[in-house]
């Protein structure tokens, strides 16, 4: 199988004009590319909204996951604003806003999961709305002390198989579960060398470069999306670039809700070299490969509390935040640190003052920066990076 | 019209009189007297099991609300806001934070440091925020009970959500034995668990008197004074003997036809927490239109007995880990959360839902307009929505608020007038 947009894509030869290429697949809230590997593949289409999703499942199920991450700023919100109010973040608004507008009529269901009350509410604002949609929520658990949160969690995700058979009538086999995790273990350890590479050369492999790249992931098949990473290394491997009079800095607290990509431009033009971020985290939620041998449910369990991320999403009373980005500023030999979180998101929100109390304990700079998907306009999260970058280039 | 109505009983003095003996202990527990402090959350909690090993329960929720009755919870949450916590952050969150950074000295108590961290997450992922940053500021261990959500399509737990939870509670227990110095002593649990019992069977008798017509008292206004001993009395004797006191004093004005009001004009359901800050004024803008509360959401946050909860002493933690999962309303859907407003407005008679939408508490507010949208254009319910907040006085806008509720009044006293049939 190729699409259209992906057979194109090979055969551009520069990285920058491949990338650009790529907006076409995310920034578009017809979501033609998935109605076209819906034709081609005959799978049916499942929205998973962020952060982190087990899309193995999904994949070895017969489903094609596509990353839900609201509409940026492509859409007017006409009609999701009277049901969830002001003071809700935007992603939960045009998330809604695409399904009241029949913009999701290619999705068979949806799936939400626990990282917040909004989302929670979302989950069931779906389901009464759509009511012919298969709707789905998963409780990640939030004791990760207790090893009963493993037994817990692969109950839920034997919950979830069940009603993904129902809807594919596929039967999941272990070697099917085992299969997806190999080809996620690839496209994810890709996504990694990339953001080795971009750390190691920001000013070669921007971030604008290097988020279009794993955004690309949302849309496309796992199998498109590997062949997609690995072209992009090649290409990447021989670009040119010039080294930058910027700072170099971590970014944290964009977990969810995106920031445009020409956001994510205005603040590396403002003087940012970002050697790492947490931007779509959820693609990248496992620190390592994981085991394709064993009980394949059992290991995204048992990988979800002992070999993943630290998230503002998931609750680890064994870890500290404020000391792992302290210790990640360290051994990454940034300069400071962008706090970049989204209006009204409360797990960013709640972090960004344990980060701030570590970040002064350790001496570490920082800067906090709030913004919306639906920003049309940097100029002042621009000034503001200006302004701290040279407050540090000239300290 | 009066403006200041209201029914005030021993229910509301005994009260008072409670509440103060219990911030007497915490303020005890403060000084180094009496027991260790556990904090935890209102939330299907499992205070029975505190009680069991005699180890004190606080209540930062409470703390945080009592602060904001006494219009006294803004200092606190400006100095959480100077540290960095967001404007969009929880109130309730930011005044306990700011109480911590300013001694801890709260106006009805000292509050103890705690001894112990229970996050008992139910529903309320804000929760497991609040705990964390206790657990950096206080150096307190903290244990977190994981309770998952109601999300299948029957809206009924598993059997294997059920053993999680048994198997944290019982995870539990070693850790209360190490912080009370007391061995665990099932039969002491049962005794525990058998006054919730009790204490369940009055709420639930207390909960159905107002559909009756009138209704006996303020299923808001007035159900918020019981709710203090309902989770800081849960599970003793004192708070067993407050309920039977409360469904005596009840059933007395059941007999004599007696409300909150010397009329009662209006039934309407609210859903929401109060504004702790205005909660008199609130009161009032439906108080002077004859409008009783004759159920709400809100006082279901820590348990659904009206729906037919109840503590199981033979079977001690699988009832409390039943408690947590099913049987209030925080860990139950948005869609079961419509229907027991439904129900509400079916069985107890109601004229109208009011849902009052707080900024501070997603839990509730997020989606509130859809809930609207249902009551109001599907069930043809007349629905009210209002914007404040719980904690934080600079969201109630008392003039907007009043000419909101005015007009929504003056519409159901036209929709009564003309007779419109539901």
């Amino acid at each position: 199988m190729a699409t259209a947009a992906m057979s194109e894509i090979e055969q551009v030869q520069d990285l920058t004009a491949l990338v650009d290429g790529l907006r076409v697949l995310f920034e578009d809230p017809e979501f033609k590319v998935v109605s076209e590997i819906k034709r081609l593949t005959g799978k049916p289409i499942i929205g998973n909204f962020p952060v982190y999703s087990p899309v193995e499942l999904f994949h070895a199920a017969g489903a094609h996951p596509v990353g839900l991450v609201g509409a940026g700023n492509q859409i007017e919100i006409a009609h999701a604003d009277s049901r969830f109010q002001s003071f809700v973040c935007s992603v939960i608004k045009s998330t809604l806003e695409l399904g009241l507008t029949d913009r999701l009529q290619d999705f068979e269901g949806i799936v939400f999961h626990s990282i917040c009350d909004p989302a929670r509410n979302l989950a069931s604002v779906f389901k009464r709305n759509f009511p012919d949609k298969w709707v789905e929520y998963i409780h990640f658990p939030q004791n990760l002390v207790t090893e009963s949160s493993v037994d817990y969690l692969e109950n839920e995700y034997r919950r979830l198989l069940d009603r993904l058979q129902e809807l594919t009538g596929k039967t999941v086999t272990n070697a099917d579960v085992n299969n997806s995790i190999a080809l996620y273990n690839t496209a994810r350890s890709l996504m990694g060398t990339l953001y080795a590479f971009r750390r190691d050369h920001p000013h070669i492999l921007t971030t604008r470069e290097l988020y279009s790249l794993v955004r690309a992931g949302h849309i496309l098949t796992v199998e498109e999306h590997i062949r997609l990473l690995e072209h992009a290394l090649r290409l990447v491997r021989t670009k040119p670039g010039h080294e930058r009079d910027h700072i170099r800095v971590i970014l944290v607290g964009s977990f969810c809700e995106q920031p445009s990509l020409d956001l994510i431009s205005a603040m590396e033009e403002a003087g940012l070299d970002i050697l790492d971020d947490d931007f779509l985290l959820g693609r990248r939620w496992f620190t390592e490969d994981l085991p394709t041998d064993g009980n394949g449910v059992r290991t995204l369990a048992s990988a979800y509390r002992d070999r993943s991320v630290i998230s503002s999403v998931k609750h680890d009373s064994r870890r500290h935040k404020g000391d792992e980005l302290v210790a990640q500023v360290k051994s990454s030999g940034a300069d400071a640190v962008i706090v970049s979180v989204p209006k009204f998101c409360e797990p960013g929100l709640f972090d960004y003052a344990i980060y701030r109390r570590a970040l002064l304990d350790a001496g570490i700079p920082h800067l906090f920066v709030e913004y919306e998907e639906k920003m049309w306009l940097f100029d002042k999260v621009q000034t503001e990076v200006e302004t701290f970058v040279e407050s540090l280039l000239l300290d | 019209m009066a403006e200041k109505i209201e029914y005030r009983g021993h229910l509301h003095d005994l009260q008072k009189d409670l509440m103060n003996d219990y911030f007497d202990q915490m303020t005890r527990s403060a000084q180094g007297e009496g027991s260790p402090a556990v904090y935890l959350l209102i939330s299907g909690n499992p205070v029975e099991l505190l009680r069991a090993f005699d180890l004190l329960p606080v209540y930062p929720e409470i703390n945080a609300l009592q602060t904001a009755v006494k219009k006294q919870a803004l200092p606190f949450i400006q100095k959480a806001e100077e540290l960095g916590y967001s404007t969009d952050n929880c109130a309730y969150v930011k005044a306990d934070i700011g109480l911590f950074y300013s001694g801890n000295k709260a106006p009805m108590a000292t509050v103890p440091p705690p001894g112990l961290l229970l996050t008992n997450y139910v529903g309320c992922n804000v929760y497991l925020h609040w705990w964390e940053h206790l657990a950096e500021l206080t150096g307190a261990p903290i244990f977190d009970i994981d309770i998952p959500f109601l999300r299948s399509l029957d809206g009924e737990p598993s059997r294997e959500d059920l053993q999680y939870v048994v198997r944290q509670l019982e995870e539990l227990i070693p850790v209360l034995e190490k912080i009370s110095g007391k061995k665990y002593d099932p039969d002491r649990l049962r005794e525990v668990v058998q006054y919730s019992l009790e204490t369940g069977e009055y709420w639930a008798k207390i909960k159905m008197m107002p559909q009756l017509k009138p209704a006996p008292y303020d299923a808001y206004f007035d159900a918020v004074t019981m709710m203090g001993p309902l989770y800081a009395l849960r599970g003793t004797k004192e708070g067993r003997d407050y309920f039977r006191a409360a469904y005596e004093e009840l059933q007395k004005r059941v007999a004599l036809q007696e409300g909150p009001l010397p009329e009662e004009k209006y039934r309407l359901v609210i859903e929401g927490p109060p504004p702790w800050p205005y909660l008199r004024t609130f009161r009032d803008m439906f108080a002077r239109w004859g409008a009783v509360f004759v159920a709400s959401s809100y006082s279901t946050v820590g348990g659904l007995w009206e729906f037919g909860f109840r503590h199981d002493p033979s079977n001690p933690i699988e009832s409390i880990a039943m408690h947590m999962l099913k049987w209030n309303l925080t860990n139950r859907n948005f869609l079961q959360r419509y229907a027991q407003l439904k129900s509400y407005v079916e069985d107890w008679n109601a004229d109208g839902l009011v849902i009052h939408s707080v900024k501070s508490c997603r839990l509730f507010s997020a989606g509130q307009g859809d809930m609207r949208e249902y009551f109001a254009r599907e069930l043809n319910v007349p629905t009210l929505l209002v914007e404040s907040d719980l904690e934080d006085q600079r969201y109630f806008s008392p003039a907007q608020m009043r000419t909101r509720i005015d007009a929504f009044m003056e519409s159901l006293e036209h929709h009564k007038l003309v007779g419109h049939q539901r």
